[in-house]
């Protein structure tokens, strides 16, 4: 194996992980704070990508794209947040995923009926569409990209949160939300705000995956179980923890499934090793998941101030 | 005389009428409508299987797909190496997923809430891919089940007979649970339910109690896969998927969950629907999905809860009525 392959895979593995990340603060930011299991998020990724797309197709215009994408989400996430999330905060985790699972129905359902069945495509944009030099090795300016605006987002949420005011808010709110309310702040608009917040920023994800993913119904749930994963993995409600186990996430699956199957086939016959990678490569995450869950319960990275 | 109850009415009518669907299904013509009633009955057995962990001990199992898969896989991989025997088929199924339901469940029963809903579900999604990889058994497009299983005496091939044996499985099952619920050990399991800490705090090793409810649950709904398998005449790894572990919690709620005969009457509601709203549009999940959440939103107690919540009030009404009386 060369160096240039693994530098790649490497490169891979980050911007999974960044994707990862991307859909992962949010949930984990209203896991957290709202006490709310959402599996619907990865609905609004699915919208924000279909919404991107759309506009993509309609305007040419990568960035009007990534403006009907972002505000598209996270209006949608609002509207969720008032019409059904909002009254199931005080419910039991098992009426909020009972919620949740009947709003991925209807939105790939919705998704199916207003752009049908068939994978839905959206190309990358002109000016990203060649490769970069990265010392001496070429990779996809696109991808290239995506590791950017993760960086990015990742950057933003961290002085959001730990220097602006509604940052403060945010950490009062996950730490004691009744006291935060008794200071006379509305916490039900922080609780919608912090929603919508969220589904932009899934929104962001589903708007930078569209041109290398298809974009199509159901395309949000095998992202969003990643996305579980790393925020249980990563301690849940801690933003950093969800940054940190993104990462490591995005790494392990990238790295599972380019290397798995080559090192099995170092001392299994061809047919198996071909066979067991990879199965092995897409249940390491999961295998990981249950040792990180055996061993500190809590996760890796949890809230310190609990 | 004892007062009449509506939900024991409601209990005793549905068995009647799925007794007598099969003749219904040979006078009408219609075989649609014991395909059908079979479908019913598989799934009313998982969810009788999920309803013991969910109603009962808490444990909010959102993988709980995974063991239908594997009992369809018992039969599945069995009947591709040419073993057609149903108890050998029954015997490796219960094994597979006692083991399987111990292991998992040993591991998930670390973490509460949240984290337990998504480690099951991250189980299930391993053996998910395990089997979508497997090529040899037909990978993602799953594997046919051309013979079915064949218990000596009766054949599961035949489609009246695997309708009254998933009846009399399922009729078994709700008996079952009846007595276990009612027993120390299900005393237990709901104490654990309501406060954990406290069973604790008395002696009981929660866990193993907890542990044994979940692996029995796994088996149970082993056995739903077996017979789900035989009626399909397939064996795919979209039976693990994490959509039909959300469908099986949907019937364990929308029956009554926590209640014995809740989960057959949950079946009965959501299939119906599903067939209703397929005759009416394409879309039609576009419609049962707002009704989901509109079931998560209000109707918290389930279709047989509430006919148990009535039957208390009127039982209050009487005593009320006695008292009042010189």
């Amino acid at each position: 194996m060369t160096f240039s392959l693994f530098t790649i895979q490497m490169l891979n593995g980050l911007q999974l992980g960044v994707l990862l990340f991307m859909l992962s603060a949010g949930l984990t930011l209203v896991f957290g704070i709202m006490n709310f299991v959402n599996l619907a998020h990865g609905s609004l990724y699915m919208m924000g990508a279909y919404f991107a797309a759309t506009a993509y197709a309609h305007s040419d215009s990568f960035l009007i794209a990534a403006l009907v994408g972002v505000t598209g989400s996270a209006a949608l996430g609002f509207a969720m947040e008032r019409i059904v999330a909002a009254r199931l905060y005080a419910r039991d985790h098992l009426d909020q995923v009972l919620a949740t699972f009947g709003l991925i129905l209807f939105f790939n359902e919705l998704a199916r009926w207003i752009w049908g069945a068939s994978p839905y495509y959206m190309n990358v944009p002109e000016a990203l569409s060649g490769t970069i030099n990265l010392l001496g090795i070429s990779y996809s300016t696109y991808r290239f990209a995506i590791i950017v605006v993760g960086l990015l987002v990742a950057l933003g949420c961290y002085l959001l949160i730990n220097k602006t005011r509604i940052g403060m808010l945010i950490r009062a709110g996950s730490s004691n939300p009744t006291i935060v309310a008794a200071m006379g702040v509305n916490i039900k608009m922080l609780n919608a705000a912090i929603f919508a917040l969220g589904a932009a920023l899934a929104g962001v994800a589903g708007l930078m995956s569209g041109p290398i993913l298809s974009v199509q119904s159901g395309m949000g749930e095998p992202i969003l179980i990643m996305a579980m994963i790393v925020i249980v993995i990563g301690g849940i409600g801690s933003v950093r923890g969800a940054f940190y186990s993104a990462l490591i996430v995005g790494l392990i699956d990238t790295a599972g499934r380019a290397f798995l199957p080559l090192l099995l086939r170092e001392f299994l016959d061809r047919s198996t090793a071909q066979a067991a990678g990879p199965a092995l490569a897409s249940m390491l995450i999961s295998i990981f998941m249950a040792l990180v869950l055996a061993l500190k319960p809590e996760g890796l990275f949890p809230l310190r101030n609990r | 005389m004892k007062p009449w109850r509506i939900s024991q009415s409601v209990a005793t009518a549905i068995v009647l009428l799925l007794v007598l669907l099969p003749l219904y299904a040979r006078l009408a013509g219609e075989p649609f409508a014991l395909t059908f009633g079979s479908r019913v009955l598989v799934f009313a057995l998982a969810a009788v299987s999920l309803n013991l962990v969910l109603g009962y001990g808490g444990m909010v199992s959102f993988g709980h797909a995974l063991y239908l898969g594997l009992g369809a896989y018992g039969v599945g991989i069995l009947a591709h190496h040419g073993v057609h025997n149903g108890w050998l088929q029954l015997g490796v199924t219960i094994l597979t997923c006692a083991i399987v339901g111990a292991l998992t469940g040993l591991v998930s029963l670390r973490t509460t809430g949240i984290a337990f809903i998504m480690i099951t579900l991250a189980f299930a999604q391993m053996f998910y891919y395990l089997f979508v990889s497997l090529k040899q058994y037909g990978g993602d497009d799953g594997l046919s089940i051309a013979n079915r299983s064949d218990f000596g005496l009766f054949t599961l091939g035949s489609p009246i007979t695997l309708y009254y044996t998933a009846l009399l499985l399922v009729l078994a099952a709700l008996l079952a649970t009846h007595r276990l619920v009612h027993a120390r050990f299900g005393m237990v399991l709901r104490g654990c339910q309501v406060n954990e800490r406290r069973m604790k705090a008395l002696g009981f090793s929660t866990l193993r109690y907890k542990l044994s409810a979940y692996t029995l649950s796994s088996v149970l709904c082993g056995l739903a896969g077996l017979l789900y398998g035989n009626l399909t005449g397939f064996a795919a790894p979209a039976y693990m998927a994490w959509t039909l572990s959300g469908e099986l919690i949907v019937i364990v709620v929308l029956g009554g969950m926590g209640t014995v005969f809740g989960p057959l009457v949950g079946a009965i509601v959501l299939l119906i629907s599903e067939e209703l709203l397929k005759a009416l549009t394409d879309h039609w999940m576009m419609i049962l999905g707002p009704l989901i959440v509109l079931a998560a939103l209000t109707a918290r107690r389930g279709v047989y809860g509430y006919l148990l919540d009535w039957d208390a009030w009127r039982a209050q009404q009487r005593r009320a009525g006695k008292g009042a009386a010189p």
